[in-house]
């Protein structure tokens, strides 16, 4: 148990530290039958007792718990779908996320209207219309606590207090308007959105659109209700209308933005966004809409062009790497990074080259190096980034420039593997002396290092760093000559 | 199994097995053997309530998880779904109806158990879809307070925050106030509420309502809370946007705590047997219930995590010591005495190893080594925590931050980049018109333009604005309620901004002001914040009326609606602990949140439907 005696400081601070394991003390323990055989015994009584001591399985589930008993007895039962639901087991609760997915591939409120729609299944619709029919008798097999619900003389607020409580009741003998508004009222009043919306259905079914926009005008919590619900079932026109009519245009604008999410088509989106540009959105968005519209434009080109020439198999760098996935519907950035990754040389006039999408999206300049500078790399064309980071002023001089600071591009080179002939170049760039060394100690620039130790006229470092380079190499003879030599001012 | 519950001052144990009560109740209505279809997302907010014992006393045979598809063959009488009122589940259900074959005999009855509620809009859309008649018994589980530990009370309703704030829909509020009259049906009326913010004073209206329209449930019950503070958490947007740094809350922000359980990387959890290790380490997740049933746990959860590494390095000595004693044990009445304390040793001994692991996890991704070298795990959290306390104690907040643009350039999570934008945004009241343009235009080009409409999510939230009228009064709150405090002690505590290395929480604080001195003292930073603050008086029949023993503690339920951080949590049992406190808390809310899930619940959700 040396690591329990382990100093606190020590163990906290150091980094290096191994798991906690304690010695097996069974071993040890073995001197002491007694006590050995009285702890098994105990084991036993232990175990047994598991009302207070959870049983807990590796993966951590107590034994008996619920989702634990869902694995148990469902994998008891012989179920031809078991396979899949135990790999939606294993991964967790977030595997939930999946599960209804499968069922939104079509909209609400083709469900709200009855039709059927799962093209999977057509079979069940034919098979099942019949009885579905049928069973359309609701009423008849509940309980009969529940009969005497039904009653024709309940006012508006014993209506709303009942279907608060989960009852059931008929809203249809609410005929005048007035009634159906005093029915809303205490609706709202009493907070319960499940009987909000059930009393905003009713009132969606039985009163012209006008009034009921206008009614709902003046009675906001049932408006941000109707709003919700519309949402989420899917009745989009209608949910334009109404915020049409109540002039709140943005949200016009988004929410009708936000249907471009259900179109697979890339021409269908294509001429959806287009629509979407004339749409009142804020000064401020509107120029990404249309920006969301261009580029997508750009991707059907560059996209279409781009697997002919893949196909063809005449491009080189299409050959040699193959693309992993379609450009279609991928950000900016990425889009950015694709162009100067397989059109990098290409002129300014065609659609997919870096400088045409940098121009035309107002890609800034940091923006641009980085993303260049990132795929100039993973080819390893050496040269190209030399250039993009070189600049010329009006004289003719070069200069190296990094908008990104040189730190970033050697750390993006180094996680390409530059070579250190490439890297040390960049290296010896980075502004800050410190970093500099660090960035050159690492990646073993040392002519980068023993320079910056010259500059700084630190001998003792200097020396220090001979034992890190190669016996007899010219940078071990670089050392020892600025060691020797005699003009040096060493500040120690 | 439930002991932690009982273990507080408000003894919540009724609470469950209230729930417990109800549970049976239905399952007996059904009569016969049954099955139950899960809602996968309700086994572990059931879990805190029941076990599988329990069901299977109410034969209970089979237990499937909610999916399209013909449902598994079972020879039971009942098929019970227990779901969420969601269409989407409504519409795996009517798959799963239709598909029944009809010829089989003994036909099995469909039951529907809706949790929380009965919807009247599910109700209707099966309706639509001409199987609401196949369902005997459609019924309601009212799981509104889950009780998640002693002092520990959630609703689990992710979207809460959501619909409140973004929908104006107030459904999770009307639950809230419900589970509030249940609280108090079982511990009696809480004679004084206060409150701030909207949602909050929505809550406490409607308690008020219940109550006069339920003159009955006038209980007789000696009341044990004193007090009821509802707070909304758009009062404070600010506290879960920032790291927590509590030990708890750095184990749900990196790994995410569901329901009290965890799920971790296997490999520092390796069989402690030798001969066993190493040959087939565990691919499989290592999962672990974290609660103050586990009582070294309980002792570690609210520390800062800078000060767990010395609690368990003495919990270890203590250990070896208590092992050691062993070798000591010479007569048999000492040997006794060892034998009888070795399972406690033994828990605790393994509840050591757990966290020791655990810590090391935590350590490795969160202290960074050495100065400047290459963008680690650790090295990135250290300058992700840098940038949050910059903009905590107020530096800098107006202009673009370089880390995040370096972050986005990088292609970091979107959720962390919100996170960070969000968080500039509160501490300066809302961004400068050039910055937000700045911050919008890199994230819809580097994350894609659909994200538009999370961004305009965020913004109706509040999380996200523009400064209007040009002045920022963070500075003044920040003051007033001495959120920053440079001289923290992480180790031994002396204030609740220890939670977050710096930053006290600006919701507990509000907590804090109003037992001592009262929020009288803070009227003009109370009107900063947005919502009314008030407070109510539930009158208490004589005889009900307390007289308090001197040097009791007042106990407060503080209700977080929209969410609490277990940083936040923290920061209250600090409060309950403090010698001179005089308030003991107990802590409700509509979600146990962090930043990250927090904002996932905002954001729109952009997965195309898969054909």
């Amino acid at each position: 148990m040396s690591r329990a005696r382990a100093d606190e400081e020590e163990y906290w601070h150091s980094s290096k530290f191994r798991a906690f394991t304690f010695d097996d003390e069974d071993d040890e323990l073995s001197q002491l039958k007694e006590s050995k055989r009285a702890v098994n015994s105990l084991r036993d009584i232990v175990d047994d007792d598991d009302d207070d001591l959870e049983k807990v399985s590796w993966s951590g589930e107590p034994v008996g718990s619920i989702s634990w008993s869902i694995k148990e007895t469902a994998s008891s039962s012989s179920s031809s779908s078991l396979e899949g639901r135990d790999t939606s087991l294993q991964k967790g609760s977030s595997s939930y996320a999946a599960l209804p997915k499968q069922v939104s591939s079509y909209s609400l409120s083709n469900l709200f209207k009855g039709r059927n729609r799962l093209p999977s299944l057509p079979s069940l619709s034919d098979a099942f219309s019949d009885t579905g029919a049928k069973n359309y008798a609701p009423e008849l097999r509940r309980p009969k606590a529940e009969y005497k619900d039904y009653s024709n003389d309940w006012s508006p607020r014993d209506t709303v207090r009942r279907m608060q409580r989960g009852k059931v009741c008929s809203l249809e003998r609410f005929r005048s308007l007035q009634d159906k508004l005093v029915l809303l009222d205490e609706a709202v009043a009493g907070h319960d959105g499940n009987v909000i919306t059930a009393v905003l259905i009713f009132l969606k079914r039985t009163l012209r659109r006008e009034v009921l926009f206008r009614e709902l005008e003046v009675r906001q919590v049932a408006l941000c209700h109707l709003i919700h619900f519309l949402k989420e079932t899917g009745e989009q026109k209608l949910l334009l209308d109404l915020l049409r009519f109540l002039d709140r245009t943005e949200e016009v604008a988004l929410s009708q933005y936000r249907e471009h999410l259900n179109i697979q088509d890339v021409e269908k989106k294509r001429e959806f966004l287009k629509g979407c540009i004339g749409l009142p959105f804020s000064a401020e968005d509107i120029s990404h809409i249309q920006d969301h519209y261009t580029l997508l434009e750009r991707q059907i080109i560059i996209e279409a062009n781009d697997r002919h020439l893949e196909m063809a198999g005449q491009s080189e760098i299409f050959r040699k790497y193959p693309r992993k996935a379609s450009i279609l519907n991928m950000p900016l950035v990425t889009t950015l990074f694709y162009s100067c990754f397989y059109h990098y040389t290409e002129a300014e006039g065609t659609f997919s080259s870096p400088t045409n999408l940098k121009k035309t999206f107002k890609i800034p300049d940091k923006q641009y190096v980085l993303t260049a500078l990132a795929a100039r790399a993973k080819l390893r064309a050496w040269e190209d980034v030399d250039a993009l980071l070189t600049t010329k002023n009006w004289l003719g001089y070069t200069k190296k420039k990094a908008p990104i600071g040189f730190h970033r591009v050697v750390e993006i080179l180094q996680r390409n593997n530059a070579p250190v002939q490439v890297l040390q170049e960049y290296v010896r760039l980075v502004d800050d002396v410190e970093t500099r060394l660090n960035l050159a100690t690492k990646y073993k620039c040392h002519d980068v290092v023993i320079d910056t130790y010259r500059d700084l006229k630190d001998r003792i470092q200097l020396m220090a760093y001979k034992c890190k380079v190669e016996r007899g190499s010219a940078e071990e003879e670089k050392i020892n000559s600025l060691l020797s030599n005699m003009q040096i001012r060493w500040k120690n | 199994m439930a002991a932690h519950l009982s273990s507080g001052r408000v003894n919540l144990t009724a609470l469950r097995e209230a729930g417990r009560r109800e549970l049976r109740e239905f399952l007996d209505k059904c009569a016969g053997s049954k099955a139950i279809v899960w809602d996968e997302y309700l086994t572990g907010p059931f879990g805190l309530i029941a076990q599988y014992s329990l069901l299977k006393e109410h034969e209970v045979e089979k237990m499937f998880t909610l999916k399209p598809g013909r449902l598994p063959q079972a020879d039971v009488r009942n098929i019970i779904f227990f779901v969420r009122p969601r269409l989407e589940l409504m519409d795996i259900i009517t798959d799963n109806v239709r598909r029944e074959d009809r010829g089989r005999s003994p036909q099995r009855d469909f039951h529907i158990l809706f949790v929380p509620r009965r919807s009247l809009l599910c109700e209707q859309w099966l309706k639509e879809q001409g199987v609401l008649g196949s369902f005997i018994h459609r019924e309601q589980y009212s799981l509104d307070l889950i009780p998640f530990d002693g002092d520990l009370l959630s609703m689990e309703s992710e979207s809460a925050f959501k619909e409140c704030y973004l929908e104006s829909d107030q459904t999770s509020l009307y639950h809230a106030a419900k589970g509030l009259m249940t609280l108090q049906a079982l511990y009696g009326t809480i004679p004084q509420i206060f409150g701030k913010g909207e949602c909050a004073r929505h809550v406490a209206n409607m308690m008020i309502r219940m109550k006069r329209e339920f003159p009955g449930s006038q209980n007789s019950i000696f009341p044990v809370f004193d007090t009821l503070l509802l707070l909304d958490r758009n009062v404070d947007l600010l506290t879960p946007l920032a790291t927590q740094l509590t030990y708890e809350g750095l184990i749900d922000e990196i790994y995410g705590i569901q329901n009290t359980y965890v799920k971790l990387p296997p490999e520092k959890f390796a069989p402690k047997k030798q001969g066993e290790g190493g040959k087939d380490l565990p691919t499989e997740p290592k999962k672990l219930q974290l609660n103050s049933a586990e009582e070294l746990y309980a002792e570690i959860r609210d520390k800062n995590f800078n000060a767990v590494g010395s609690v368990l390095s003495k919990k270890a000595k203590i250990i070896s010591a208590a092992f050691e004693e062993r070798h000591h044990a010479k007569t048999v009445g000492e040997i006794k005495q060892f034998v009888s304390q070795l399972p406690h040793m033994q828990a605790a001994r393994s509840s050591l190893a757990n966290h020791t692991s655990i810590a090391e996890l935590i350590k490795d991704i969160t202290i960074a080594i050495g100065f400047y070298s290459f963008p680690t795990a650790s090295e990135d959290f250290f300058d992700n925590l840098t940038v949050e306390q910059e903009f905590m104690s107020g530096i800098d907040t107006d202009k673009v931050n370089n880390y995040i643009e370096d972050c986005i350039a990088q292609k970091h999570s979107l959720i962390k980049i919100l996170r960070l934008v969000c968080l500039q945004s509160v501490c300066n009241n809302g961004l400068k018109q050039k910055v937000l343009d700045h911050y919008k235009r890199e994230i819809l080009q580097t994350y894609g333009y659909e994200h538009i409409l999370t961004l305009n999510n965020l913004e109706k939230a509040g999380l996200l604005k523009l400064q209007t009228g040009g002045r920022n009064n963070y500075p003044t709150i920040r003051k007033t309620l001495r959120l920053w405090m440079d001289d923290v002690n992480e180790q031994n505590p002396n204030d609740i901004s220890y939670v977050y290395s710096g930053y006290a929480p600006l919701s507990v604080r509000l907590a804090q002001l109003l037992a001592r001195p009262g929020w009288r003292s803070i009227e003009e930073v109370l009107k900063m914040l947005p919502g009314p603050h008030f407070e109510e008086r539930q009158q208490l029949p004589t005889g009900l009326q307390k007289k308090r023993q001197h040097g009791e503690n007042r106990v407060t339920l503080v209700f977080f609606l929209g969410g609490v951080t277990y940083a936040e949590i923290a920061a209250l049992r600090f409060l309950s602990q403090m010698e001179d406190g005089g308030t003991e808390y107990v802590i409700a809310t509509t979600k146990l949140i962090n930043g990250t899930t927090w904002i996932k619940s905002l954001m729109e959700k952009l997965e195309p439907a898969p054909f």
